[in-house]
């Protein structure tokens, strides 16, 4: 079986968020960058299925030089290759659009992402790979397991579960608990530094929308403590001031 | 520039974001088609008039009655081409999200998922969509003709602009391909208020100190007809369902009151609050970093104030 593992490189959960050149440009002092917690999921889903069935796991990024250490990192987890499309990954189409160049005529049974990136939160990029591919896209994917050609899984539905079955190969958006996060460990680290990490060059692809800037929401106002011994001042507060009751 | 709104419905009945979302697509200007696909009340159906959808589809093939991702996909390609509607809007959600990515990549369409408020169209279609979990937004132009917009919670203010519509059957070609996934079955909480739709959410933490103490949380919740929610912790120790689990790798909630009880305020929470109207912290230790993103607070027993609260609320109404 060929596990495509598509990940983005993004900014720490606990990263203060800002921007420069006029609001249009993510600034990245001091920013810690990770590999994207849902895909995280995914990837630790797809090194799981390669331990239990044998399968080659290959983790994909769109984005420039910079993001090679969270590649390595994934390698290090355990993923057998890497691939990293050059370009500066600019919205939801264009990215998707790169991965499904790759993926196309490539044999993947299973290509799995996170449900969404926690930069742009857009949670469409595996839709729209399974239909340029023609595919079944399943999100967000909470329990996935592989019998044979078939494949068995849990959604997430506001207040629920939805189970599913579909035949591979199909596209699948992941979040947890498909799997336990894993931690790199000293001989995956090791072994990383020499897998195979291709770069290919971008598709030209025009993806119908443009950013125009960024925008921070307005500071929050000051905190008003009300006495523990004192509830029925909150509950005028909310009915009179803010006028949510 | 005709406008066509995707609407769901649970229970038979169409969800708030829905609604939202026909608000949305009258406020663009344009003659809105809404249409909904599935087993739905017609009332509800026929009320969609009145926020102003001047002319309502329904798609009643029980095939439908599951949300199956690529053949609402397919039915929604096809009724932008019926309809002559160069624009799709619908409510994000776990079906109309990914809908909304296939739909897009069908009609060439420019796509915005997570769009937070009606578009700037003095030069160019510019939509605002909240990024960064929260913290902060983009301003994105639409270069297409065709547009899909996916919108979150309170992108548009529900007004009645209009009376009943008449609600026209229609008739759809369904290919095998369109249910290559199976739902074989579903499991869903009834009759509660859903956490993404509500108004209010009641939320728990680690300082509820185990399972067994939620009924006094439920009872603020169902006084206040709000949704319940929790913290990571919680759901990973398997005290709340994962469905409930409210923060940056669970449901992301835009309520005008959300109330966390016995929650520390951790930045990944946050993450998944920060959209909220007003927020309430309730918690003993008076340094939770909680605090400082509340609206309003409170320092003591949960045990004690919970109790309070829910009497001086229902002595309130």
């Amino acid at each position: 079986m060929k596990i495509l593992v598509c990940i983005t490189h993004v900014p720490d959960t606990t990263s203060k968020i800002n921007f420069t050149d006029s609001n249009t440009k993510f600034d990245t002092t001091g920013v810690q960058f990770i590999i994207g917690p849902y895909d995280d999921y995914a990837l630790a889903r797809a090194i799981e299925l390669k331990e239990t069935s044998g399968a080659t796991v290959t983790v994909l990024n769109v984005g420039l030089a910079d993001t090679e250490p969270t590649l390595r990192k994934a390698l290090a987890i355990g993923a057998d290759d890497a691939i990293r499309v050059n370009a500066e990954p600019t919205d939801s189409f264009f990215v998707a659009a790169q991965i499904a160049e790759l993926a196309k005529g490539a044999g993947y049974d299973l290509i799995l992402m996170g449900r969404e990136s926690i930069d742009y939160n857009s949670g469409v990029v595996h839709g729209i790979v399974a239909e340029l591919l023609g595919i079944p896209s399943i999100s967000p994917v909470m329990k996935l397991d592989i019998d044979g050609t078939k494949a068995k899984l849990a959604r997430e539905i506001e207040g629920g579960k939805e189970y599913l079955e579909v035949s591979l190969p199909f596209v699948a958006g992941c979040q947890e608990p498909i799997a336990e996060w894993k931690i790199p460990n000293m001989r995956g680290i090791m072994s990383a530094r020499t897998k195979p990490l291709k770069v290919v060059e971008p598709k030209t692809v025009d993806s119908g929308v443009k950013l125009q800037k960024f925008e921070l929401p307005p500071p929050k106002g000051s905190v008003k403590m009300i006495p523990a011994d004192n509830v029925g001042e909150l509950v005028n507060l909310l009915k009179n001031e803010a006028k949510v009751l | 520039m005709a406008i066509l709104v995707f609407v769901e419905s649970a229970e038979g009945k169409i969800k708030k974001t829905s609604i939202e979302a026909v608000a949305y697509a009258h406020a663009l200007g344009g003659p809105v088609t809404a249409i909904a696909l599935g087993a739905v009340d017609k009332a509800e159906l026929e009320a969609l008039g009145k926020y102003g959808a001047q002319k309502v589809l329904h798609a009643a093939d029980e095939k439908l009655n599951q949300g199956v991702i690529q053949a609402y996909a397919s039915v929604l390609e096809k009724a932008l081409q019926d309809e002559g509607a160069d624009i799709l809007v619908l409510a994000n959600s776990s079906l109309g999200t990914p809908v909304a990515a296939r739909v897009a990549t069908k009609i060439g369409a420019s796509l915005a998922s997570n769009v937070v408020d009606l578009p700037q169209t003095s030069g160019g279609f510019v939509v605002k969509r909240s990024i960064y979990t929260g913290k902060a937004f983009a301003w994105v132009e639409l270069k297409n003709q065709k547009k899909v917009i996916g919108l979150r919670k309170n992108a548009a203010e529900i007004k009645e602009v209009g009376s009943a519509a008449q609600v026209t059957p229609y008739a759809v070609t369904l290919s095998d391909a369109d249910f290559a996934t199976h739902i074989t079955s579903s499991e869903k909480a009834t009759g509660e208020v859903l956490l993404p739709e509500a108004n209010i959410v009641v939320s728990g933490g680690r300082g509820m100190k185990g399972p067994e103490h939620w009924g006094i949380l439920e009872e603020l919740a169902k006084t206040l007809h709000a949704a319940t929610g929790c913290s990571k912790p919680v759901s990973d120790m398997g005290w709340r369902p994962h469905h409930e689990h409210v923060g940056q790798t669970g449901v992301k909630v835009a309520p005008q009151l959300y109330i966390a009880i016995g929650i520390s305020g951790a930045i990944q929470h946050l993450a998944g609050v920060n959209s909220s109207k007003y927020i309430v912290v309730i918690n003993k230790d008076p340094e939770a970093p909680f605090f400082k993103a509340a609206d309003y607070g409170i320092v003591g027993d949960a045990f004690e104030i919970i109790p309070k609260l829910t009497e001086a609320i229902k002595a309130a109404k």
